[in-house]
């Protein structure tokens, strides 16, 4: 299963932020969309960076000024990308291991969407789910009722 | 007035679509603590249940057995079904929207991905997906040919579509005989001239789609032999890599499964399935007819995305498969439906977790909702539709909870049945199809079968003393 199955119900918007916005605007963003993360994107909309609550959240530790600083001087600049046809399984994988908690997803360098820890741990658990339902339904088939052979 | 779901107001629910979706979002509203609800099931065509009657495999009968489930669900008072009627045809959005309080769309993933390649609109190319309606005896596709006269096709595509594609060609007549395939497609199938079907991944086995029940029963065919190309089923370095990160039992076995086809020595059966890894078609050639005479195959290599997935790139080194009969089936998609908004990046209705949102606001259109293959794409089991129906049924209990709903200006039933009367005086309940089915079922008693199914709109109707 590829992760484009995940983008398809998630709508089309993607919360994005520029890098020249302040954090206090983006803090407003992340509170208004009850999210985690803004993708943060250049003029044409391609994603240059990513800022997560935990970015502001660690420099809001040092500096009292945190809210008049820019996103591009906290976000985080060296982003995983996926694309929409990359494995559920290895995007998992992938997340877990390197602690990416949001990847935005390109389609020719075009942001897609933004897939959540959160949307792949649900993917999977509804993955398996479906398993089970199939295999209950076939092992209800064989000792419930008669079938014939 | 009071707010719906209420013995004096019953919430009044239309589903569009009678396939697993629809069943399990049925069931889920009405186990539904303390709501007394009601659901109008349509179907474009006569017959509930959708893929399972319609593309579960004929020779797969066990998995069909979800359908008791979806007849228990059936048999709850406050449930009506309406065959034969389509909307964009018999009914309209509009007229739902006068009707009902909540409209939920479960109209599945109607049609097939391109490959995008030229020769794809030969002759002899075909839709995986036409091919199994046709042999599933679905009434709009039964009247499809298919050239069985050829004696190499090939099947595009590793997943489970595909392997039953693949299998129903390669299966003998005494073996579709026992099942319910369409006794056409019997007929045709019995005078196959087919001798070899090439199924072609474009990644390795480690990366294809199907599950291994699916692979194993390549390989106990009474008729034909598979084999597969030792050099392309071994793992490359990436695969060992990847599995040796993150072991996966059943990954292991499937590659094992297949080296083993790769290891084997042909009998004498007289049909060879052939399973091919590695290789895209790039183009169909045309055998100067307008048919197809051949399919050109690029080898591929993989590499990693920067998530770690593995993904096929093409070399430089091509072959010539003589192939004169070939299937697509490397996807499904959804249909945009008339009057509601479609999502055409994902070929789904446009939604967030299942709420149908308007294009232009982005935010979810009142009283209308959307689960299944059309709300997230064509994933998963039969069973992976339970927990996808759950979700958007929970969207609209909460909607409904906060008293967001469609203001309906006739929602008695009877009203429905009067304007289906008029559009679709034909249309079928579910006691009609009750008693469909015990004549299918008869018919199959007598003739060793699991069942004879009806094929056209016309005979079900002469069956029921209607026409």
């Amino acid at each position: 299963m590829t992760i484009a199955s995940l983008l398809a119900k998630k709508g089309p918007k993607v919360v994005t932020v520029q890098p020249e916005q302040t954090i206090r605007q983006a803090l407003a963003l992340l509170a208004e969309h009850n999210i985690g993360a803004l993708v943060v994107v250049d003029p044409e909309s391609r994603p240059i960076g990513i800022l997560s609550e935990r970015d502001v959240v660690r420099a809001a530790v040092r500096d009292e000024a945190v809210f008049t600083k820019t996103v591009s001087a906290l976000m985080t600049r060296d982003v995983i990308l996926g694309v929409p046809q990359d494995d559920l399984e290895s995007v998992g994988r992938t997340m877990t291991d390197k602690r990416i908690r949001h990847l935005p997803v390109v389609d020719q360098r075009r942001l897609v969407g933004i897939i959540s820890i959160g949307d792949v741990v649900k993917a999977q658990r509804d993955l398996y789910r479906g398993e089970v339902e199939n295999l209950q339904m076939e092992l209800t088939e064989e000792h419930g009722r008669p079938t014939g052979r | 007035m009071t707010r719906p779901g209420t013995e004096a107001q019953p919430l009044r629910v239309a589903i569009v679509g009678a396939g697993p979706a629809g069943f399990y979002a049925t069931d889920q509203l009405f186990r539904t603590p303390g709501l007394v609800v009601e659901v109008d099931m349509y179907d474009r065509v006569p017959t509930p249940y959708g893929l399972v009657r319609a593309g579960v495999a004929p020779d797969h009968q066990k998995i069909k057995a979800v359908t008791a489930a979806f007849d228990k669900v059936a048999a709850n008072p406050a449930f009506r079904f309406f065959g034969g009627v389509e909307l964009g045809r018999h009914l309209s959005v509009d007229d739902l929207r006068a009707h009902y309080h909540m409209v939920l769309y479960t109209t599945g993933a109607q049609t097939d991905r391109r490959m995008g390649i030229p020769g794809e609109d030969l002759q002899r190319s075909h839709a995986a997906t036409e091919f199994v309606a046709w042999y599933n005896g679905h009434p709009d596709y039964r009247d499809l040919t298919f050239d069985l006269s050829q004696e190499r096709a090939a099947v595009v595509g590793v997943g489970n579509v595909a392997a039953d594609v693949a299998r129903i060609l390669s299966r003998t007549p005494e073996e579709l005989a026992a099942t319910d395939i369409a006794d056409y497609a019997l007929e045709a199938l019995s005078a196959s001239r087919i001798r070899e079907v090439y199924v072609l991944g474009r990644r390795g086995p480690a990366q294809a789609a199907f599950t291994n029940p699916e692979v194993r029963e390549l390989g106990e065919l009474a008729g034909a032999d598979v084999t597969a190309q030792p050099e392309e089923v071994e793992p490359d370095e990436l695969t060992r890599q990847a599995l040796e990160r993150a072991p996966d039992r059943a990954t292991q076995k499937k590659i094992e499964i297949i080296k083993e086809y790769a290891r084997r020595t042909p009998t004498a059966k007289p049909r060879r399935l052939v399973m091919r890894f590695l290789v895209s078609p790039v183009e169909l050639r045309d055998d100067g007819t307008g048919a197809v005479g051949g399919m050109r195959l690029v080898k591929n290599r993989l590499y990693a995305t920067a998530t770690g997935t593995l993904q096929p790139k093409a070399t430089d080194q091509f072959e010539d498969l003589p192939v004169a009969l070939v299937f697509r089936s490397v996807g499904y998609r959804g249909v945009p439906l008339p009057g509601v908004p479609f999502n055409d990046d994902w070929g789904v209705i446009l939604n967030a977790k299942g709420r149908v949102l308007d294009p232009q606001t982005k935010h979810p259109l009142v009283g209308q909702y959307t689960a299944g293959w059309i709300k997230r794409g064509p994933t998963g089991v039969i069973g992976t539709n339970k927990p996808d129906a759950a979700e958007t049924v929970a969207g609209m209990i909460e909607d409904l909870a906060r008293d967001i709903h469609l203001r309906p200006a006739d929602p008695s039933p009877a009203a429905v049945e009067r304007l289906i009367r008029e559009r679709q005086p034909q249309y079928l309940s579910y006691q009609d199809w009750l008693r469909l089915d015990e004549i299918e079922t008869r018919r199959g008693r007598e003739t060793g079968k699991p069942r004879v199914k009806f094929t056209r709109v016309k005979d079900m109707l002469a069956a029921l003393g209607r026409a």
